[in-house]
C-alpha cells in the first residue's frame, strides 16, 4: 500500500491504495466518483478523461499513486455552484448526447480543447476530441455542441 | 387538439444527469456486501477441458467461492436458449445445441473466451488474481470461423449432432423453378459474390451484472445493462434457472448503449444471479473491452452470392440468393431470425422485382454468436440489394438513379391505396419512394455533381457519387405474425398511465431508453394529449417490478409500439376522465370536448380542467354511479403489422489515387420515418446510425483467423470511427405517416445504419471509374490498401 494526497474537485483526500490502482479506479471506487466512466482498457476510448493539473488526461493510464499531489478535476466538479460550464450547456443545447456514458470524458476533453484553443474550426474539434469514442451521435452534434460552447464563452469574455 | 410539444426539437429531460456525471449505470452501483466476479476463459476457439483445479486459487486472499462448469452440471442448469425457432426447408427441426453457463470437463470451449470458471472475490482485483490462478488443461481442436467453409465436407463440426454444422438450411420467395426461369429469360444478369463482413456492436459502456439474493425475503434482484429487462427476466426465469418470476426483479438502469448488443441473455447474467443465491451476496461483474469484443454478440457476417436479372429495358425480372449466415458457436436470443425473418423478407426492397429466391444456410462456427446489431439483417438486404443496382447500371451503362426510379413500386398511403404486398412475404404499409430520391437528388445537385468530377477527373482526381435507397420492416412486431414465423414470445408492449392525485401523470413504459431519449419524446405526447405541462409528466422504465411487462427496446420499436401502447392508454384516461367530467358539469360524456387541458360543454364556456379530474377521481365524494374511482390505466398494445421506414442516401468521396485512401467528403440522408415527434432526437438517431454504416463501410470489421483468434479484439486494432473521420451530415426528411398505429410513426432508429453502407461503397466504386479503374468490387470495409490494391489491378 502506499499513501497518496491529492485535491479532487477542491477537497483534499488522503487513501493508502495498492500501487497498481489506476486513477480511474480510485475516483470510482474510493471517492465514488462515478461520472469518471471506464469503456476500455486500453487508453483508446477517452470516456475516463478528467483534468489533472488543468490538463485534459485519460484517467485509465495514470496510476493513483502518480497522481499525489496533484489536483484533479473529475465531471462533479466541472459545475462547482451548479452553474454548468459552457461546455456542459452546449451539449445539452445541441443534442451532443444520447447514452451519455462516452458524455462525461468528451465533455472534460471538449473543455480542456477550448481552454487551450477558444476558437477551434471544425477541424481542430474533430482533431481535438480524436481520442474520445462515441458510438451514438456519429459526432456531428458533439461538434456542434463544442461550436456552441466556444461562441458562448467568446461572448461572455467579449 | 393543439400541440405544444410533438413536433418540436425538445431538450432532453435525460441531459442533466449525463452532463454532470450523475447517471447511474449498473457499475456504478455499490451494494452492501457486494463481491466481485471474474471468469476464466478459454483461450482457444475449441477445445477440449480434460481437467480443471481450483485448490491454488481457492486458498488466495480473498476468494468467496469458485464454480467450475461442473458445479453447474450437477444443478441440472442446461444454459441460455434462443427465442426463435427456425426450421430447415424440408421441414427438419432447427438444430439446437445447448448453451452451457460453464463449460463443464470432458466437453468442448467452441469459441474464444467461452468460460470454463467464474471466481467470486471481496475486490475485483482479488477475483482477477485468483482467476489466473485457476489451472485449465486442455486439448486444442481444429476450428472452423467462416460460414461457408463450416459446411464443406471435411469441416470439423462445432455441434456433433449438427451435420454440415447448419443450424437451419431455408428459402423463402417464389418457387427456385420460376426464379431459375426468370434469371434464364433475361438480358442481362449483374451478379455479385462478396462477404458482407462481420461488426462488433461497441456500445461504450461494457455489459455490466449485478446478482443479488436476499435470504429474508427469498427474492433476486438483478441489475442489468440491458435493453429488455423483463424479457431477460422471462428467459432467466422460465428458461434457464426455473425460478419463479415474482420473485425475480430485474432492473434495466441507465444504459450506455446497445445497438442490439444488449437485447441478449447472456450466461454471465444467469450466474451471478444463480451464484449470488449460492453465496448469499451480491455479485458484480462487468466484462472488460477485451471480454466485450470476445463475448458480446457480433452482427452481420454473410457470405453470399447475388444475381439480379433485367429484360432489355432495364426492368428488373429476378433476383436469385445464396447466402451462408454465420450464427457462431450458440444460437443467440434472436440469433436464428436475424438473417432469415429480418432479412430475406427484405429482398423486395423499393423495387417491382416480380421473382425472388432466397436459400440460406445458418451456420454454426466456433466463433462468438452473431444477432442483431443496428439493422439487423436489413443492412444485409439493402447492402446486396444496392450493390447490384449500381453495378448493374455500370454494366448496362444506365444511370444508376434512373434505373431505381424506374424499378420503383409507386407511391401509396395504405389507407387509399392499399399496403404493397412483396413476393417475401410482407405487406408494405405505405411510401412514397421517389419522393425521397427527388429531396436528396436536389440537395446533391446531381448534374453539378457529375461536372465537377469529369473536371476532377481531368485533373488526376478521383471523385464518386454512391446511392442508396432502402426499406426496413420496423416497429416489431405483429405477435401472430412472428409467432408463425418461429418467435417463442409476443413482440407487444405494455404502458400504464397513472395519472396522480393532483393531476401529475406517471407513466410506465416496457419499453426501455438507452440513448434514444424515451424520457423527452413519451413525456412530449402525454403532456400534449392532456394538454399539461412537461414537467408535469415523468417515464418511468427499465424496472420489472414498477413496469408491468414489457418486450423492449430493439428494432425501431418503442415509439411505434411501446408509444402506441401509451396513446391507447392515453385514450382510456380521457375516455374515463369525460365521464367524471360530465357528472361535475351536469351533462353527457358525449356533450364535452377535451382540449388544452380541460373538458368544455360544446358551445359554453362551462369547463373542468384535468387536474380537477383527476382529484375527483381520487376523491369521489361527487362522483358518477357506478364508476371505479382512480385514474390509472394499463394497456397492451399489440401492432397490426411492421412499419416500413425508407429513405434515400448519397455519399460523396474522394479517393487518393497514391494511397487508395477515401475521404468522405458528404453525405446525404433523405428519410422517411413517418410522423415525427422530437425532430431533433430523430436526427441524432439517424446521426448515428449513418456513423455506425459509414464505419462498417470504411473501417470497421471483427477478424478470426484459423484457428479461431479474434486478431482485432480491441479498439487499438478494430478501428471504429472517431470524430475526425467523418463529415457533417446533411438530412432531410419526408413524412408519410404510417396507416395502422395511433401516432403514424415508424421508427428511427436503424434507418442511417441500413442505408448508408452501400451508398460509401458504391461512391468509392463510382470515384474509380472516373477514372478508368473499371473495378466491380472491393470487400469492405474499403481501407486504403484494399482500394490501392483494387486500382493496381484493373
Amino acid at each position: 500500500m502506499s499513501k497518496i494526497t491529492l485535491k479532487v474537485n477542491q477537497k483534499s483526500h488522503s487513501h493508502d491504495v495498492e500501487p497498481r490502482t489506476l486513477l480511474a479506479h480510485y475516483l470510482r471506487e474510493q471517492l465514488s466518483l462515478t461520472g469518471t466512466h471506464i469503456g476500455c482498457d486500453t487508453s483508446s476510448c477517452g470516456s475516463c478523461t478528467v483534468h489533472m493539473d488543468g490538463m485534459a488526461v485519460k484517467s485509465c493510464t495514470i496510476l493513483a499513486v502518480q497522481a499525489d499531489g496533484s489536483e484533479i478535476t473529475t465531471i462533479e466538479g466541472l459545475a462547482p455552484n451548479g452553474q454548468l460550464h459552457a461546455v456542459q450547456q452546449g451539449f445539452k443545447e445541441c443534442h451532443g448526447l444520447q447514452c451519455g456514458f462516452c458524455t462525461t470524458g468528451m465533455i472534460m476533453a471538449a473543455a480542456d480543447l477550448l481552454e487551450r484553443n477558444p476558437d477551434p474550426s471544425e477541424e481542430d474539434i474533430r482533431h481535438g476530441l480524436e481520442g474520445n469514442f462515441c458510438r451514438c451521435t456519429g459526432y456531428h452534434n458533439i461538434v456542434r455542441s463544442v461550436q456552441w460552447a466556444a461562441k458562448s464563452m467568446s461572448e461572455l469574455v467579449n | 387538439m393543439s400541440n405544444k410539444y410533438i413536433g418540436q426539437s425538445v431538450k432532453r429531460v435525460e441531459d442533466k444527469r449525463f452532463i454532470t456525471g450523475k447517471g447511474r449505470y449498473t457499475d456504478d452501483i455499490k451494494l452492501l456486501g457486494m463481491t466481485h466476479a471474474s471468469f476464466v476463459r478459454s483461450p482457444y476457439a475449441h477445445a477440449r477441458v480434460t481437467s480443471i483445479d481450483i485448490s491454488a486459487a481457492e486458498s488466495m486472499p480473498g476468494v468467496v467461492a469458485i464454480f467450475t462448469g461442473d458445479d453447474i452440471k450437477e444443478t441440472g442448469i442446461v444454459g441460455v436458449p434462443t427465442g426463435w425457432q427456425v426450421n430447415f426447408k424440408n421441414g427438419d427441426t432447427m438444430k439446437e445445441p445447448p448453451h452451457p453457463l460453464l463449460i463443464a470437463t470432458g466437453s468442448t470451449a467452441k469459441h474464444i473466451g467461452d468460460p470454463v470458471a467464474v471466481v467470486i472475490a471481496e475486490t475485483y482485483a482479488q477475483a482477477v488474481d485468483a482467476a489466473e490462478a485457476v489451472e485449465v488443461d486442455w486439448e486444442d481442436l481444429e476450428a472452423v470461423t467462416d460460414p461457408f467453409k463450416a459446411t464443406q465436407e471435411g469441416a470439423t463440426l462445432v455441434h456433433d449432432d449438427s451435420p454440415g454444422n447448419l443450424a437451419f438450411d431455408w428459402e423463402l420467395g417464389n418457387p427456385l423453378d420460376e426464379v431459375n426461369a426468370a434469371i434464364d429469360a433475361s438480358a442481362h444478369v449483374t451478379t455479385l459474390e462478396f462477404v458482407n463482413q462481420r461488426m462488433v456492436p461497441n456500445a461504450i459502456e461494457p455489459r455490466s451484472y449485478i446478482g443479488h439474493y436476499d435470504e429474508v425475503s427469498d427474492k433476486y434482484t438483478l441489475y442489468t445493462s440491458t435493453q429488455n429487462p423483463h424479457l431477460i427476466r422471462l428467459l432467466m426465469c422460465a428458461f434457464v434457472l426455473g425460478l419463479p418470476e415474482h420473485k425475480v426483479r430485474v432492473l434495466g438502469p441507465d444504459v450506455g448503449g446497445g445497438f442490439g448488443s444488449k437485447i441478449f441473455h447472456y450466461t454471465e447474467e444467469a450466474l451471478v444471479t444463480w451464484a449470488s443465491q449460492q453465496t448469499k451476496r451480491p455479485i458484480k461483474w462487468t466484462e472488460t473491452r477485451s471480454e466485450a469484443f470476445m463475448l458480446d454478440a457480433h452482427g452481420r457476417d454473410h457470405v453470399t452470392k447475388a444475381e439480379m436479372g433485367f429484360d432489355g429495358e432495364g426492368n428488373v425480372k429476378a433476383l436469385r440468393i445464396k447466402t451462408y449466415a454465420n450464427l457462431g458457436a450458440y444460437l443467440s436470443t434472436f440469433g436464428p431470425a436475424v438473417p432469415t425473418y429480418l432479412h430475406g423478407t427484405l429482398l423486395q426492397g423499393l423495387y417491382t422485382t416480380p421473382k425472388i429466391h432466397i436459400d440460406l444456410c445458418g451456420v454454426f462456427t466456433h466463433t462468438v454468436a452473431v444477432d442483431a446489431y443496428r439493422g439487423a439483417g436489413r443492412p444485409e438486404a439493402t447492402y446486396l440489394l444496392e450493390r447490384l443496382m449500381d453495378l448493374a447500371a455500370l454494366e448496362m451503362g444506365k444511370d444508376p438513379v434512373e434505373l431505381r426510379k424506374q424499378n420503383f413500386i409507386p407511391a401509396f398511403d395504405g389507407v387509399e391505396q392499399p399496403g404493397y404486398q412483396t413476393q417475401v412475404a410482407l405487406q408494405y404499409d405505405s411510401g412514397n419512394y421517389h419522393g425521397v430520391v427527388d429531396k436528396a437528388m436536389k440537395m446533391l445537385d446531381y448534374k453539378k455533381f457529375r461536372e465537377m468530377q469529369q473536371e476532377a477527373a481531368q485533373n488526376g482526381k478521383l471523385l464518386g457519387v454512391g446511392f442508396s435507397t432502402y426499406i426496413e420492416a420496423c416497429g416489431i412486431a405483429p405477435s401472430a405474425v412472428v409467432g408463425s414465423l418461429g418467435a417463442r414470445a409476443g413482440l407487444y408492449e405494455s404502458a400504464q398511465v397513472r395519472v396522480q392525485p393532483t393531476g401529475k401523470v406517471s407513466v410506465y413504459s416496457g419499453s426501455h431508453s438507452h440513448g434514444q431519449g424515451h424520457e423527452t419524446t413519451f413525456a412530449q405526447i402525454v403532456a400534449d394529449k392532456f394538454g399539461i405541462p412537461m414537467e408535469d409528466v415523468d417515464i418511468v422504465h427499465g424496472d420489472s417490478d414498477a413496469v408491468a411487462f414489457g418486450m423492449g427496446t430493439y428494432g425501431s420499436r418503442s415509439l411505434a409500439v411501446g408509444g402506441s401502447a401509451i396513446m391507447k392508454s392515453i385514450d382510456k384516461v380521457l375516455e374515463k376522465g369525460a365521464k367524471i367530467a360530465a357528472h361535475k358539469l351536469e351533462c353527457a360524456a358525449d356533450d364535452l370536448e377535451f382540449a388544452e387541458g380541460k373538458w368544455t360543454v360544446k358551445g359554453t364556456d362551462k369547463h373542468i380542467g384535468f387536474g380537477d379530474v383527476a382529484l375527483t377521481a381520487y376523491v369521489p365524494h361527487v362522483y358518477p354511479e357506478g364508476l371505479e374511482p382512480g385514474l390509472d390505466f394499463a394497456s397492451f398494445y399489440d401492432p397490426a403489422n411492421f412499419t416500413y421506414p425508407f429513405g434515400c442516401h448519397i455519399a460523396v468521396v474522394e479517393v487518393d489515387k497514391e494511397t487508395g485512401k477515401v475521404k468522405l467528403q458528404r453525405f446525404i440522408a433523405v428519410d422517411d420515418v413517418g410522423n415525427v415527434i422530437n425532430p431533433m432526437i430523430v436526427d441524432g438517431q439517424i446521426h448515428g446510425g449513418l456513423a455506425q454504416g459509414i464505419g462498417q463501410a470504411l473501417l470497421e470489421g471483427a477478424i478470426y483467423d484459423d484457428y479461431g483468434q479474434l486478431v482485432n479484439g480491441s479498439y487499438m486494432d478494430y478501428a471504429m470511427p472517431r470524430a475526425d473521420d467523418l463529415p457533417m451530415f446533411e438530412l432531410d426528411r419526408q413524412e408519410t405517416p404510417c396507416p395502422h398505429n395511433p401516432l403514424g410513426v415508424k421508427g428511427a432508429g436503424e434507418a442511417g445504419t441500413i442505408g448508408s453502407t452501400p451508398a460509401v461503397v458504391n461512391a468509392v466504386i463510382d470515384a474509380l471509374w472516373s477514372g478508368g479503374h473499371k473495378v466491380k468490387d472491393i470487400a469492405m470495409p474499403l481501407t486504403g490498401e484494399r482500394v490501392w490494391r483494387a486500382m493496381q489491378s484493373s
